[in-house]
């Protein structure tokens, strides 16, 4: 099949190791690699053509239902928007008008406290999965990964009995509670990867002046991992504020109300409820909620991105 | 600036300047390698010559370089419209800073990958020009018992080698060497060094390097770069002879950077 096959000979262009030059066996190897590549290079180029094509195509099919959600939820939800939808609660079923302050104001509660609960100990556990090797940090890496795949709802339920059923009545707090749980595992594996990519030799350099671990990591680890740690734990809230399941079994309740020890409305039940309701009035301020919880998403990455960008600048 | 060197050029550079967005990195760089010579490109760091090597393969098509001017390889257009980069770069081989041998591996596979990934099946032409690779790269007798274990388990030095010896076993014209030694430690360093020289019989070579003891002791010609009155573009200042160059430069900036006066 190839015509390489009956003139290659090995040692026809070999020399020794002190040997000089490329011997005459270069030529003909370079005349052989150029026509064997050549031949293929054509249909390379069209391999790769095609590749890039799919490539494009598989981008497209990705963007479609991204693009048909926000158009759909806009168009669908951008009616309802008044200033009475965000300063009015909920009128009773059916009836036209109201708004979904208490919803908004219960979800701000419950995933502010969420990501109190879950930040500060996401980022502690990656600070330790930094500093330790071995079997305890590997234990605790595989957990986070297996929590990241507790189905949500089973959360739900779990933040139910340890802090619903002993009180007898829901709460912000329950399913502040639940979401943290949801956070965690992202938190933690985003803030790890943040604070790896500050180099070992900066945390050298810290500890060789002298400076004690603590004030290292403070100042020289966190730091550096800053824009990182912001974006992946403002992605890990984004990514909970629109959770649902969490809420069914733990916040209760349409009422508007400060006290998270009290049960609280929140954005995505008000969604689900209202949604499944049989009077179009409601279908509406469905829609609109969804609209207001996909702007807030939206915001919330690009703040995200914004801080990120801005703190990498001022790290130059 | 016109430069006699009276010997054939195998790779040919004219008024070529990069540019990544609006900062002109090098400018108006006409240099030739001469053929089967070692040029080394000298001079402080951030005044082109990286940028100026990897213009004459064609690297900066992937990093966002622009590439102005003309440059050719023997007879090839670089930048000609109709030109394929990869045709350009089977002819001219190039060498990191670097060891970076392709972790995932063998040693015989990273020496001949370059063939491979480029169509070349045939077993026998894939051995012969990896036999022959290893021995230029002075590899061959250390390596030959053990080719299929992974080429990370090298030495540094080594590893330089090898990807020498796969720049090498495509056979190229031209082998763009860009600070080969800097993460290497002197013994490995001068075994680099001894392979340059014996290589450059039969391969035009074209060298940066920050070091000028390097400079003189492996290369023919020297072509020497600054940063350009406006303290943001590099330029060639002075080229022709290692020796003149050292010896007895013209311009006076080149005389306080060989004699150590400024870096």
């Amino acid at each position: 099949m190839s015509p390489v096959a009956t003139t290659t000979g090995l040692g026809t262009g070999s020399p020794g190791d002190g040997g000089a030059g490329l011997g005459e066996g270069a030529a003909r190897r370079r005349e052989l690699i150029l026509a064997q590549s050549k031949r293929s290079l054509g249909r390379r180029h069209l391999a790769g053509r095609v590749a890039v094509a799919l490539c494009m195509v598989a981008v497209a099919i990705s963007l479609a239902p991204l693009v048909a959600l926000v158009a759909y939820t806009t168009s669908r939800g951008v009616h309802a928007l008044s200033v009475d939808f965000f300063t009015k609660i909920p009128t009773p079923a059916g009836i036209a008008g109201g708004g979904i302050s208490n919803a908004i104001v219960g979800s701000l509660i419950i995933v502010g406290l969420a990501a109190v609960m879950a930040v500060p100990v996401g980022i502690a556990t990656a600070l330790f999965l930094l500093e330790r090797r071995g079997r305890i940090a590997g234990t605790i890496r595989f957990t986070a990964d297996v929590l990241t795949g507790v189905p949500s709802i089973a959360l739900g339920i779990f933040a139910y009995t340890v802090l619903v059923e002993p009180f007898a009545h829901f709460s912000a707090i329950a399913g502040s509670f639940a979401l943290a749980v949801l956070m965690l595992p992202v938190i933690i594996r985003s803030s790890e990867a943040a604070m790896r990519n500050v180099p070992r030799s900066e945390w050298e350099a810290g500890l060789a002046l002298g400076v004690r671990r603590g004030r290292v990591v403070r100042s020289i680890v966190l730091r550096g991992a800053l824009p990182g740690l912001v974006t992946g734990n403002l992605l890990a809230v984004a990514r909970a504020v629109g959770e649902t399941a969490p809420l069914l079994f733990t916040t209760g309740s349409q009422l508007f109300n400060l006290n998270p020890a009290q049960p609280t409305a929140a954005v995505p039940l008000t969604i689900f409820s209202l949604g499944t309701s049989p009077f179009p009035a409601d279908q509406q301020t469905a829609w609109g909620a969804a609209f207001v919880l996909l702007v807030f998403v939206l915001v919330l990455s690009i703040v995200a991105r914004l801080v990120a960008g801005r703190l990498n600048r001022q790290a130059r | 600036m016109t430069i006699e060197t009276a010997e054939a050029a195998a790779v040919s550079l004219e008024d070529v300047s990069v540019s990544f967005g609006s900062h002109r990195v090098v400018r108006d760089v006409t240099l030739d390698l001469a053929r089967n010579r070692v040029t080394a490109l000298v001079g402080p760091s951030g005044c082109g010559k990286t940028t100026i090597l990897r213009a004459i393969n064609r690297l900066h098509d992937d990093t966002g370089g622009k590439v102005t001017g003309r440059v050719t390889v023997g007879d090839l257009d670089v930048y000609g419209r109709d030109t394929q980069p990869e045709l350009v770069r089977s002819r001219v081989g190039m060498v990191f800073q670097r060891p970076n041998p392709f972790p995932t591996m063998s040693i015989f596979d990273n020496v001949v990958a370059g063939l491979r990934l480029n169509g070349v099946r045939n077993k026998a032409l894939l051995h012969e020009a990896a036999e022959a690779a290893l021995h230029h790269a002075a590899l061959w007798d250390l390596v030959k018992d053990r080719l299929q274990t992974p080429a990370v388990r090298l030495s540094g030095g080594q590893q330089q080698r090898l990807c020498i010896a796969r720049a090498l076993a495509i056979e190229p014209e031209v082998l763009l060497m860009d600070e080969p030694c800097s993460s290497l430690d002197p013994i490995a360093t001068a075994k680099i060094e001894e392979l340059i020289t014996r290589l450059s019989s039969d391969v035009t070579i074209g060298l940066v390097t920050h070091n000028m003891f390097q400079a003189t002791r492996v290369s023919h010609y020297t072509a020497f770069f600054l940063l350009g009155e406006d303290r943001a573009t590099g330029e060639l200042i002075e080229y022709g002879r290692t020796v003149d160059l050292f010896d007895t430069p013209r311009d006076p900036r080149t005389k306080a950077y060989v004699s150590g006066e400024v870096g």
